[in-house]
């Protein structure tokens, strides 16, 4: 499972209802249904991820969340879960507010602009960051709102948002302390368990 | 000789269901209907595709739309030149898969394909009925289709699926026999008529009882055929069927006689014309005018939150199936906003609903075609149906 992923499900009640914004092909609603008696539904745009979470016989529903979540109503799910999305949307302010009125709980994950590398590209290099895990160019990434560590917890104090939980997934090859204390510099991955 | 036993081969071999015979269901048992009045009797044609498993639990009910019958897959006989009407998604490997699903597939009532309807006799007079047939609602037929099943011994449908008003018929079924359904398939249809849908189809009921063979309906009596009207009923059905995008790729502007020069007295015919005029005269030699009649009053009719003080979420709460809804891009007879009103009244009622919206050219009739992606989604819906029965 994705790291960040595996990260996340502890967070998740047994028996408890997720909303998996960007669910991709459903494994992680899927490993919620089987491990954690979840139920689950997903969201998701790209029709062959849809086509293989209906496969695995979860519930999907194509949507695009930039046209809003108001036909889900106010807390009708414990969960809601947006892993490495938030960077993807065209409003990631208003999808945290939507997801914290449909949940009780929110969980976001996203990619760490603020990493070291990603400075070193941009401030030394010039050049806007591209990794293995970012691997698009400016010109045709989905990806059009990056934010850092930093950035995400202005924007939940601005919001009123509670941050519950922060976790950090680093480079595996240095030691896990380094994303821990200096998340905004050392997290490639960042991710929050939020609630209002 | 050789022929037929070409064709034969070739339909053992293909992914076709092959020859396949109607059979009919006599029931003897009077039928409560919306309108207050009761069938005494009455008949329903059907098919049936795939094996009824031992447990009685691969059943899968097709219902059809407006002009459909029971004859969803297959062939009549080795010289029949047309598979049924859903032939691409019914077979072997098919979507809805004959080597695990037991179909069935059945004629209306008020239908003109061998069910009781306004071309049977009434055996309280021993005449034809005519335009004196009852009129028929989607619960109607759901009450007659549970009838059908009591009759095959299949105590819940593996699915209920049907596109258009067909899709009506299924989230009928899960409000009507909600033990009954385990799973409800929505393909291109509404929770009720749009005001334009309703339009369309006063403008075809015109067509036909403006027809001076109509004789309001007894055209029987008078050996007549109000042929004219309902090709007229037809292709303006026909063109709501269709996408904009769908009319232009097919035929643009070509001509299919005479020229648009100068001089040229006689006029030109262009192809949509011809191709119209075709699929009006087709359909005006194999469909009953009061069926259609009776079946554009069934759709208009059709307000599946009605009787829950027309909200749609009251509605679904009584439901117990997960449902499957599929729309089209270019569909504008049921768009995919009315769809989309569906899945929203079933998330806001906490009821298992996957939707998929098929990008496609076709318009509303792209629910009957083989596009890969439908193809695909719902044959990956059917195998979840298929591994819990």
């Amino acid at each position: 499972m994705r790291l960040d992923l595996s990260h996340i499900q502890r967070w998740i009640a047994p028996g408890s209802r997720v909303l998996d914004l960007g669910c991709g092909d459903g494994v992680f609603l899927e490993f919620l249904r089987d491990q954690r008696q979840v139920r689950g539904t997903g969201l998701e745009i790209d029709q062959d991820y849809i086509t293989a979470a209906i496969s695995r016989g979860l519930n999907v529903v194509e949507q695009n969340m930039d046209e809003g979540l108001s036909n889900f109503p106010d807390h009708s799910f414990d969960t809601v879960v947006l892993a490495l999305a938030l960077q993807a949307v065209n409003y990631p302010d208003r999808v945290l507010e939507e997801m914290l009125r449909i949940g009780r709980e929110g969980i976001v994950t996203f990619p760490n602009f603020g990493h070291w590398r990603c400075r070193l590209m941009l401030g030394i290099r010039g050049h806007m960051p591209v990794s293995g895990f970012m691997p698009h160019t400016w010109y045709n990434t989905p990806n059009i709102h990056f934010c850092t560590v930093n950035d995400f917890e202005d924007l939940c104090r601005d919001k009123g948002i509670r941050i519950l939980a922060r976790n950090t997934v680093g480079n595996t090859r240095r030691p896990p302390i380094l994303s821990r204390k200096w998340p905004n510099l050392f997290a490639t991955t960042a991710i929050y368990r939020i609630t209002r | 000789m050789a022929c037929d036993a070409l064709m034969v081969n070739e339909l053992i071999n293909s992914d076709s269901v092959g020859i396949v015979a109607p059979q009919v269901a006599y029931f003897d048992e009077p039928l409560q209907l919306i309108c207050g009045r009761d069938l005494p009797s009455y008949e329903l044609v059907y098919e049936t595709y795939g094996e009824l498993n031992q447990q009685r639990s691969n059943g899968v009910l097709i219902c059809h739309a407006l002009s459909g019958n029971h004859h969803a897959a297959g062939y009549h006989s080795t010289d029949s030149k047309k598979a049924g009407w859903w032939n691409e998604c019914i077979g072997p490997g098919k979507p809805i898969d004959t080597n695990h699903f037991f179909v069935v597939s059945l004629n209306n009532l008020g239908g003109c394909h061998g069910s009781t309807g306004p071309n049977t006799i009434n055996p309280s007079t021993g005449q034809l009925w005519g335009p004196d047939f009852p009129p028929m609602r989607t619960t109607d037929w759901v009450q007659s289709q549970a009838k059908l099943a009591d009759y095959l011994g299949i105590d819940c449908w593996a699915a209920v699926v049907g596109g258009s008003l067909g899709g009506m018929q299924a989230m009928r079924w899960s409000l009507e026999f909600p033990e009954r359904i385990r799973h409800c398939i929505v393909i291109a249809a509404a929770l009720k008529l749009s005001a334009q849908n309703l339009a369309f189809n006063e403008v075809a009921r015109q067509a036909i009882e403006s027809d001076p063979d109509f004789f309001g309906g007894a055209y029987q009596d008078h050996e007549k055929v109000p042929a004219r009207g309902l090709a007229l009923a037809r292709m303006i059905g026909h063109i709501t069927y269709l996408s904009d995008d769908a009319m232009a790729n097919k035929f643009g502007r070509d001509l299919r006689s005479g020229s648009l020069d100068r001089g040229d007295t006689a006029g030109a015919e262009f192809q949509v014309q011809t191709y119209l005029r075709y699929q009006g005269s087709q359909f005006s030699g194999n469909f009953d005018a009061n069926t259609y009649i009776l079946m554009t009053h069934a759709l208009d009719y059709f307000d599946l939150t009605l009787q829950y003080d027309n909200d749609p979420v009251a509605a679904f709460r009584n439901a117990q199936c997960s449902f499957f809804v599929v729309s089209f891009s270019t569909d504008w007879r049921f768009s995919p906003v009315r769809s989309r009103e569906i899945v929203n009244a079933l998330i806001a009622a906490d009821r298992p609903v996957s939707y998929a919206e098929i990008e496609a050219n076709e318009g509303h009739d792209a629910f009957l075609m083989p596009i890969p992606r439908y193809l695909d989604v719902f044959r990956a819906y059917m195998q979840r149906v298929a591994e819990i029965d």
